[in-house]
């Protein structure tokens, strides 16, 4: 744990907090390097004309998101958001109130794009972009992991995830580009994954988790690695193949595809699931990374795409694949149109890891045994680009239900967090949408004290010892800040983790 | 960049202290990150260490945690073969602390 930070003391739900003006007043997380930006077509520094480049980049989203301008007309501050966002309830600075954070743009948006904001800044609240502003942009909006919770108490359904983003496309477009999200972009394109984890590594490491697993439970459980002719692709989260607790999950979804005689491999070309070009409101970023994903799916020959436990990825997969890549409808070009072609349109595409296992457990296809688990009394984190941005399988609220019953057949104590905490209300872990960094863990870890505030109301009154969860940022931030409300970091893990050790392997 | 001075040589480091340049590593650039990390260097350290920069020789990129816990576990027996015990020698993560002592970049991502 980092000496410097500590974790604000836990209060009484429901919580309304005082405000703290400034509290988080000038942090900034690292700014990419020159090198970093220009891999990514953005300008190495911060340009000298930055004032009219961004004015007129803003001009380009608003004419090209026609949501954008919505969401910066409709707002009547209300107040309705103020008291809804993680970072503001845990950091107390009521610039992370949701419309504090949008008015950081909109007052800029009326000062260039609005008629009384031309003429008559004051009376409407607009002001120039200076270089204070502008440096105010990148602390704030590094200060919003996107996660769309404002959106659901907004009466307009202003979406402040997306000022966001448009704030950061427009922070990268003048050479003033995070250096987190920006860096991973950079290894995906030349790597193929986030990690930076080349094929030769992936294959020893993939080779060490069949011996381990193979020593654990005597089956024969393969990782197969770039196999043509596989009937499942399966795109997960690079960190599945490298941290703690994400690798249990991971073995998780081999043993589901073991047991059920499900034909699978993985692929060195598309290693990675996430898709940082979302974090940055990059379109054709987002869309060069999806296309390694196409690019392996064609080269391999699979039938079904299927993806691992990653919140943001399977909001892309979801919602923008279809139209990115042609995996799903939506899609007219000849690659897009030969893979329509080659994917088996029984199964959903893409399918989520829970909607297969879900599926297969439903038909009885595989056997748990929840009594693996009687160790553990459980909870289920929603992870907001899940609940927020997603579904699964055929009922409204798929994306709440499914992981939830695969919980429940794997283990016998299942306890829920506080209703007003979970699905579509579900807090953020504090670390999603680029934030996941070591400069901003002091952010990290008071943006989830909300969470930890319910968790420890089910710890204490059942016992809860490990919550559950399908996205490998909440994994890696909860198990890293954890620590400091008290809590140790294992009590985190994927809900694939808990099929690990309740399946059997039969054999 | 910022840069740290051992034995009166310079060496380029990046915002978070690792070293830009992998050939920069020798035991005092080493001995001195780890200073400034807290730690107190022993030979389980230095075992943890020797393996990741061989692993990254190989590889290009420092080992997967379930990865260096084997090889130690191997190598020291199967009760130091866990996360626990690296958790031990190096208390902010075996990924990262341990990497930059290493002299090998930190590793990025959701991690």
């Amino acid at each position: 744990m980092a000496a410097n930070v500590t974790a604000p003391p836990f209060r009484v739900i429901p919580i309304i907090p005082a405000i703290l003006p400034g509290a988080m007043e000038g942090l900034k997380p690292f700014v990419a390097s020159d090198k970093i930006q220009e891999a990514l077509g953005f300008p190495g520094e911060l340009v000298e004309d930055w004032h009219d480049r961004a004015i007129a980049k803003m001009g380009e989203l608003l004419t090209k998101y026609r949501s954008l301008k919505v969401y910066l007309d409709a707002c009547v501050h209300c107040g309705a958001c103020s008291d809804k966002c993680h970072y503001f309830l845990g950091t107390r600075d009521p610039k992370n109130m949701p419309v504090a954070r949008q008015d950081l743009m909109r007052s800029v948006y009326r000062r260039y794009f609005t008629l009384p904001g031309k003429f008559f800044p004051k009376l409407v609240g607009a002001r120039n972009l200076t270089r204070e502003v502008l440096d105010e942009w990148y602390s704030y909006f590094h200060q919003c992991s996107e996660c769309r919770r404002c959106s659901v108490f907004c009466p307009y359904g202003i979406d402040t995830a997306e000022i966001t983003m448009a704030a950061r496309e427009i922070l990268d477009s003048v050479g003033y580009g995070q250096k987190y999200s920006n860096e991973i972009i950079g290894k995906v394109h030349k790597i193929g994954n986030n990690l930076g984890l080349p094929g030769p590594a992936l294959e020893d490491t993939l080779a060490g988790l069949e011996e381990d697993v193979k020593e654990a439970s005597g089956s024969d459980v393969r990782f197969p690695l770039d196999v043509k002719g596989a009937q499942v692709l399966l795109i997960t989260p690079s960190a599945d193949f490298f941290a703690e607790p994400h690798i249990d999950s991971l073995i998780g979804y081999a043993k589901v595809f073991h047991a059920a005689g499900i034909s699978w491999t993985l692929s060195s070309m598309a290693s990675e699931a996430g898709n940082f070009g979302l974090f940055i409101g990059n379109y054709e970023q987002m869309r060069k990374v999806a296309l390694r994903i196409r690019q392996a799916a064609l080269e391999l020959g699979v039938k079904r795409i299927v993806v691992g436990e990653c919140g943001h990825a399977w909001r892309v997969a979801y919602s923008f694949w279809n139209t990115l890549t042609g995996i799903g409808d939506g899609a007219s070009d000849p690659f897009a149109l030969q893979l329509q072609r080659q994917l088996d349109h029984r199964y959903r595409q893409p399918s989520h890891i829970c909607e297969l296992t879900w599926d297969l457990i439903e038909r009885k296809a595989i056997t748990l045994d929840p009594d693996a688990n009687d160790h553990l009394v459980v909870t289920f984190h929603d992870s907001c680009n899940v609940a927020r941005g997603s579904r699964m399988g055929e009922m409204p609220g798929g994306q709440f239900e499914i992981p939830r019953a695969i919980i429940r057949a794997s283990a016998n104590h299942y306890v829920e967090m506080q209703d007003a905490t979970t699905r579509e209300k579900t807090f953020c872990c504090g670390g999603g949408g680029g934030l996941l960094t070591d400069d901003l863990m002091d952010l990290r870890v008071k943006g989830a004290l909300p969470r930890m505030e319910a968790l420890k109301e089910v710890v204490d009154r059942d016992g809860v010892n490990f919550m559950a969860t399908i996205c490998a940022i909440c994994k890696t931030q909860f198990s890293k800040v954890m620590p400091y409300y008290g809590y140790n970091m294992r009590m985190v893990g994927g809900v694939h983790q808990l099929v690990s050790n309740a399946i059997r392997l039969g054999d | 960049m910022p840069n740290i001075e051992v034995n009166g040589k310079s060496y380029e480091t990046d915002e978070e202290g690792y070293l830009v340049n992998l050939a920069d590593w020798n035991m005092d650039v080493a001995n001195y990150i780890a200073q400034s990390e807290n730690l107190n260097m022993t030979d389980q350290h230095w075992e943890v260490i020797e393996f990741l920069r061989k692993y990254y020789d190989e590889f290009q990129i420092a080992p997967a945690v379930r990865v260096l816990t084997k090889a130690i576990g191997k190598k020291l027996g199967p009760e130091k073969g866990n996360s626990q015990y690296l958790y031990e020698l190096f208390p902010y993560g075996p990924g990262k602390q341990a990497c930059k002592v290493a002299g090998l970049p930190k590793p990025t991502g959701c991690i």
